[in-house]
């Protein structure tokens, strides 16, 4: 970029693209165009779940906040929601030092359309601009440097909230009331689909994300619920027609505490399996001075029948004891 | 057979700048100055699609005069420029400075190499933390550069409303009350000099005293809203700086 003498012969001319431009002018810049050889790619740290869900009056979008590398956790607060643009927000799933670089020149790209044309491009062009970033970046994707991105934002033509998801092709997907992609997105997907429901409010929409996002914690190792120790919560940004917010943290401590209140009610009397009952070789002796009223059978030396109340303190947290054989089965 | 006229590089020169001051005082003015919280741009521009200001970058600012394709040009120019330096580096990283020498040496080359000067004239403003932090350079079309300090005219009349401006400016004002000045002064003298006549090196002398004395007249005359283009680079904002005011906010602002 030595301008001895002013611009070079590339930086004027026709042309609203970001990506055309340095493709042209600076390549080496650019993720892309990084040619990587074909070998053992080292464990690199991944992000993981991102929900999505359309409400009255706009879209909100939740990610988690943790990054793995292999079964390791590389990150609590990693960021994985951010502002396209003032209108829309994209959040992204995969090898994040990828995914990352992808959503940065995507904000510029969206970015550098609007100061050159002075105009933003319509939700669906933003859309199709993110699409062919994709594309561009199939050859990393090819070599498992892949990044999925999940698009939304408020479509003010139509005035209404808009989803969009991604495959690594560049494939783009109108999706409709709700979505979620990364590891987590499988067990997310059945939540919200219990969850969602039309004309949600905001709040309720927020809430729907946080329990979505925690459905996927509870399955997907990779994916981080809320940490209630150390008070990180999901990122969750909402889009209006006034523009992108993200949720401030004392709202997501508000909501994430009353997601922990309902689930721990909910969980409160659940049957869990007791230690020394019914597995192989690990069952303790009956012993005579302990009553347990209704254990099953209770007699058994083997233990194999493993009824509640044979181990000090089980009978307070083993309803029914008549399935108390069940965990002893499996 | 034809031999070309000898033409003392002076004179070359000189004719160049002629040629190109010519075409820039064809215009009309743009003001930039410094308001209590950034810096405010504006001209008088009837057009609401065809820009003579415009954003650079997150705290940087563009406003030209002259030819529009050709500083359409180096607009666009400097806005690659900016966002390759910004993505290359980062955001922080792109400064004014930078980019005023960027365009200096492109009309600098552009006056003494291609076959006619490049018939703009430019600044180049950044938003700093404070006010003594802002920077406000002007180009002019052979690539000379001056670091202004609150306030400039450039384009048009420039000279005669440069004092003009001087006379209503002052540090620290809200941003209301420059518009307010600004709007005026865009206002005042833009008829003398054409009715003087006299050729635009010459003008600019007696079309300041005309403008002085006309202005109690014209006060009132100050531009309408919907004639103005107008943005700031609003200091207290967290990236992007740069706003255009609409017709409505700038009637806002007027009071009205």
């Amino acid at each position: 970029m030595g301008h001895e003498s002013g611009f070079p012969r590339d930086f004027t001319g026709v042309g609203s693209s970001f990506l055309d431009f340095a493709q042209r002018v600076a390549p080496e810049v650019l993720p892309m165009s990084r040619s990587v050889d074909k070998g053992v790619l080292p464990e690199v740290p991944h992000g993981t779940t991102i929900v999505t869900a359309q409400f009255a009056g706009g879209v909100v979008m939740a990610g988690d906040r943790r990054a793995t590398m292999g079964s390791m956790i590389s990150s609590r607060q990693m960021e994985k929601v951010f502002a396209a643009d003032e209108t829309s927000v994209v959040g992204i799933a995969g090898t994040a030092g990828i995914a990352i670089e992808l959503v940065r020149l995507f904000q510029l790209e969206l970015e550098h359309y609007e100061k050159i044309e002075g105009d933003t491009l319509s939700l669906d062009g933003k859309a199709n601009r993110l699409a062919a970033l994709l594309r561009s970046n199939l050859p990393l994707a090819m070599q498992g440097l892949a990044a999925v991105p999940l698009f939304a934002g408020f479509d003010t033509d139509r005035g209404y909230g808009r989803i969009y998801s991604y495959d690594v092709t560049g494939g783009r997907y109108e999706e409709t009331n709700h979505h979620s992609v990364g590891s987590g997105s499988v067990f997310a997907r059945g939540a919200l689909k219990k969850l969602w429901h039309a004309d949600m409010t905001r709040t309720e929409a927020v809430r729907l994300c946080i329990e979505a996002l925690w459905d996927a914690a509870d399955d997907d190792s990779a994916t981080a619920g809320p940490d209630v120790l150390r008070k990180i919560w999901p990122i969750v940004a909402v889009v209006t027609a006034d523009g992108f917010s993200y949720v401030d943290p004392a709202e997501l401590t508000e909501v994430a505490t009353m997601v922990l209140a309902g689930r721990s009610e909910g969980l409160a009397h659940a049957r869990v399996l007791t230690p020394g009952k019914g597995g192989p070789g690990n069952a303790v002796p009956p012993t005579t001075t302990l009553h347990a009223p209704g254990t099953g059978p209770g007699g058994d030396p083997a233990g194999s029948g493993g009824g509640a109340g044979s181990w000090p303190g089980s009978s307070e947290i083993n309803p029914g004891s008549t399935r108390g054989g069940e965990g002893a089965q499996q | 057979m034809s031999m070309p006229f000898y033409v003392s590089p002076e004179q070359l020169m000189r004719d160049r700048a002629e040629f190109a001051r010519k075409g820039i005082a064809r215009g009309r003015s743009v003001i930039v100055a410094q308001y209590d919280s950034g810096i405010v741009f504006a001209t008088e521009n009837p057009s609401r699609a065809l820009h003579k200001i415009s954003e650079i970058y997150d705290r940087i600012g563009f406003a030209a005069v002259g030819k529009y394709n050709e500083f359409e040009n180096l607009r666009v120019a400097g806005i690659r420029y900016a966002d390759l330096r910004g993505y290359t580096y980062d955001r922080t990283d792109v400064m004014a400075r930078g980019l005023a020498n960027a365009y200096a040496q492109t009309l600098g080359t552009a006056f003494t190499t291609e076959s006619k000067p490049l018939e703009v004239e430019l600044v180049v403003a950044e938003v700093g933390l404070s006010a003594a932090q802002d920077q406000i350079y002007r180009l002019a079309y052979d690539g000379s550069v001056a670091e202004e300090h609150g306030f400039v005219v450039i384009g048009g009349q420039s000279d005669s409303l440069n004092e003009v401006m001087a006379t209503l400016w002052k540090p620290d004002l809200p941003l209301a009350e420059v518009l307010g000045i600004m709007a005026q002064v865009l206002a005042t003298p833009q008829g003398v000099p054409a009715q003087s006549g006299g050729p635009t090196g010459t003008g600019a002398g007696t079309g300041e005293t005309d403008a002085e004395q006309a202005e109690p007249a014209d006060s009132v005359r100050a531009l309408s809203a919907d004639k103005l283009e107008a943005a700031v680079l609003d200091r207290t904002k967290a990236r992007r700086c740069f706003k255009r005011l609409t017709p409505q906010r700038i009637n806002e602002l007027f009071g009205e």
